[in-house]
């Protein structure tokens, strides 16, 4: 009987411990005399199941074990050698059957744990490179109307419709065009593209090749984040793979069409995550923010017409052109199609990533799958949307994530973090931490942004310190409307949301000494 | 050897300069070569030294100040030596939800060291870091490339222990 083990290398893995239950499970196979074949495969993102341990053997597929701690390894080897393994400790059944992952709906996460992520034979099996090929079929203009079909908006947290975006890049006359991808994933919160980047790089490689082929573009750029070493090493490894099969470079799939790919490393800005700074930051500038227009899509990298992309946007092209436009939206509800990566962390029993269709509740997805906070106390607040998206009180919880719900509710979906904080959270510091944030990390071209965010924080540290008076109140509600208004950004535009929703939905956190809060809040 | 101890120090400087120098001129061919260009050489000198920035502008045909404003933007870069490892601790706001605010504000004691200085024996700098892509199971901290998950005042430093090289 022939045995596969698998073992995941993500980052959030390995952080709990994969490495050491991988050198130990090593260690006690050999002590067994087992067989078997060892595969570090990338994580399914069931990070409350991790260190998974999944074994493929004979009939049974594939089986789980998790979370497998270091001094579980020996008695789980004993058991597949041996027999029993039905009743190990850790024992969770086959893969398929595990509730937190089968009740997802898979569409850019499918294959994401599957396999050795650069092992590109193995993503080919798995249906990989079909969206390619039938995009090498295709006219770039109808190309670009399958995105429209697809309903896709973008992933990285502005929501804008991808079709339309490509549609302005494929009209624009440029004897040079570029795709880039936004990797910069900075949000607090979030670590889908991180994941998909680990576990399934081929998935992005191959939707941008099909979007440089959508709007003629013959070179693209993933902008990579500092603080995500794994990803680097698995994009270059897979960009060099891809390369030497001939799915990238001056004649792919033997097609005449050239397209080449680049990772170049951020150097911590999270204001660069922003399309404009991030295109200066790729050009080798200071990562300040454009005004536009002109848009990225008219005058972008090096002045040229270019697609700026978050990395699940792209991933998802490569699923929409394997099975149409149409398949990808039959998911979703309204004007949010097709499925959306949440990504639930902070103090959350089981995190990690929850693909399902747009429209689920946000307290579904914080007590099935996240299983109630990891402290054990009541849910306080919900962050939604990373660090410029609002705080959410407990009785908010049934809102359907959706991009419409959530702007209903004066929040957004953004790139789909999840944050969730317990009772023992204080929102005048988690308010003082979002201007705090804003002031470190603005470009510092426009004075609301600049001035506004040190203002803004002055005034919260007071009322941490409580010693804030109720005129501060007001200052501070009149500093939000600044900067919401006058901003360049969202970066200044939208840290207001954060402050807002904590002073609005948690009033009793933000005392004064004159106690005229209450009349504060009116008279604004 | 004594009389000579001024000729390392001078060989050291001529070193530094030659890998600017070298490192620029590989990567000005390539269009928006600045940020890569600065990561290798800090990767191989650990700093940006200020006074070769203008072995850099040459090589890209821009101004000292055009770099120095670059160098200066990104959190990243260093202009001064520093220690070859480093430790930083998540402060955002997934990891603030899972206890990171008492990990930075205990740190210090636990480690003897303040953050943006180096321990005095250790060989690291201890820093400050938002969002590691460890948010499901923070707070996490990074040490070197590896990033560990759910980390305490009281897991720290056995963890540093293992994890930094003396
Ligand atoms: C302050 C700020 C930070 C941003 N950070 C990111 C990011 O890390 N990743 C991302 O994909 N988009 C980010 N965006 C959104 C981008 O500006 C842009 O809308 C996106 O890359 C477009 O790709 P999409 O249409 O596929 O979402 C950020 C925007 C702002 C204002
Ligand atoms: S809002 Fe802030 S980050 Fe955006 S352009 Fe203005 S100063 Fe820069
Ligand atoms: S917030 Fe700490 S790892 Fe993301």
């Amino acid at each position: 009987m022939t045995i596969t083990v698998y073992i995941s290398q993500d980052t959030t893995a390995v952080a709990v411990g994969a490495e050491r239950v991988a050198t130990a499970f090593v260690q006690a196979a050999l002590n067994a005399e087992l067989n078997y074949t060892l595969v570090r495969n990338g994580s399914r993102g069931a990070f409350g199941l991790e260190p998974l341990i999944e074994i493929e053997m004979g009939a049974q597929g594939r089986l789980a074990f998790g979370p497998v701690s270091v001094a579980d390894v020996p008695s789980l080897v004993t058991a597949i050698t041996v027999g029993g393994y039905e009743r190990h400790s850790n024992y969770l059944g086959p893969v398929s059957t595990i509730p937190w992952l089968e009740n997802q709906t898979r569409i850019t996460f499918k294959r994401c744990g599957e396999g050795a992520p650069t092992d590109l034979a193995n993503y080919r099996a798995l249906g990989g490179y079909r969206g390619l090929e039938h995009a090498l079929t295709l006219s770039p203009q109808a190309i670009v109307d399958e995105i429209k079909v697809s309903g896709l908006r973008g992933r990285g947290g502005a929501a804008f419709p991808t079709g339309i975006k490509w549609q302005t890049v494929l009209d624009a006359q440029g004897e040079q065009k570029y795709i880039v991808c936004n990797a910069d994933e900075g949000d607090s919160g979030t670590f889908a593209d991180r994941l998909l980047m680990e576990a399934d790089p081929y998935q992005l490689i191959e939707g941008m090749t099909i979007s440089g082929l959508a709007v003629g573009a013959t070179k693209g750029f993933i902008y990579l984040r500092s603080e995500y070493p794994r990803a680097q090493k698995m994009l270059e490894r897979a960009i060099d793979v891809a390369m030497a099969e001939g799915y990238l470079g001056a004649d792919l799939c033997r097609s005449g069409q050239r397209f080449e790919l680049e990772v170049r490393m951020g150097a911590g800005s999270y204001i660069c995550g922003e399309e404009t700074a991030l295109l200066n930051s790729l050009e080798g500038k200071r990562g300040v923010v454009r005004a536009k227009p002109p848009l990225p899509a008219i005058e972008g990298l090096f002045g040229k017409p270019t697609v700026v992309n978050n990395v699940l946007t792209l991933a998802s092209v490569s699923s929409i052109l394997a099975d149409g436009g149409a398949e990808y939206a039959r998911h979703g509800v309204d004007r949010s199609k097709g499925t959306m990566p949440l990504q639930l962390a902070g103090n959350t029993k089981n995190g990690g990533l929850v693909e399902v269709p747009f429209g689920v509740s946000l307290t579904i997805v914080i007590n099935e799958w996240g299983g109630g906070t990891r402290s054990g106390r009541p849910v306080r607040a919900v962050q939604v949307g990373g660090p410029l998206g609002a705080y959410l009180s407990s009785d908010q919880l049934d809102v359907p994530l959706t991009y419409e719900a959530l702007a209903g509710l004066g929040g957004m979906l953004g790139h789909g973090g999840i944050v969730v904080f317990d009772d023992t959270v204080d929102m005048a510091k988690q308010a003082h931490f979002a201007m705090d944030f804003c002031a470190k990390e603005s470009c510092g071209k426009c004075t609301p942004c600049r001035i506004g965010a040190v203002r803004g924080r002055e005034v919260l540290e007071r009322v941490v310190d409580s010693t804030a008076s109720s005129n501060d109140l007001i200052l501070l509600r009149e500093l939000c409307e600044t900067m919401e208004q006058a901003s360049l950004c969202a970066m200044g535009g939208l840290t207001p949301l954060p402050v807002k929703s904590a002073m609005d939905n948690f009033p009793e956190d933000f005392g004064v000494i004159d106690n005229q809060y209450e009349v504060a809040a009116c008279t604004v | 050897m004594l009389s000579n101890h001024s000729l390392p120090v001078k060989a050291m400087k001529a070193s530094v300069e030659k890998t600017v120098e070298q490192t620029a001129a590989k990567h000005a061919v390539s269009q928006g070569g600045l940020l890569p260009c600065l990561h290798e050489i800090q990767a191989e000198l650990g700093y940006i030294p200020n006074a070769h920035l203008e072995n850099i502008a040459t090589a890209f045909s821009l101004s000292t100040a055009e770099v120095h404003g670059v160098v200066t933007f990104y959190h990243d870069f260093r202009t001064s030596p520093s220690a070859p490892q480093s430790i930083q601790i998540c402060c955002a706001e997934a990891c603030q939800a899972s206890g990171s605010r008492e990990l930075e504000a205990g740190v210090a004691g636990v480690l003897g060291v303040e953050f943006d200085e180096t321990h005095p024996t250790d060989n690291y700098r201890l820093e400050r870091v938002y969002c590691l892509g460890n948010c499901a199971c923070g707070p996490s901290v990074r040490i070197n490339d590896d990033v560990y998950g759910r980390v305490d005042l009281a897991s720290l430093p056995q963890l540093v222990t293992e994890a930094v090289q003396s």
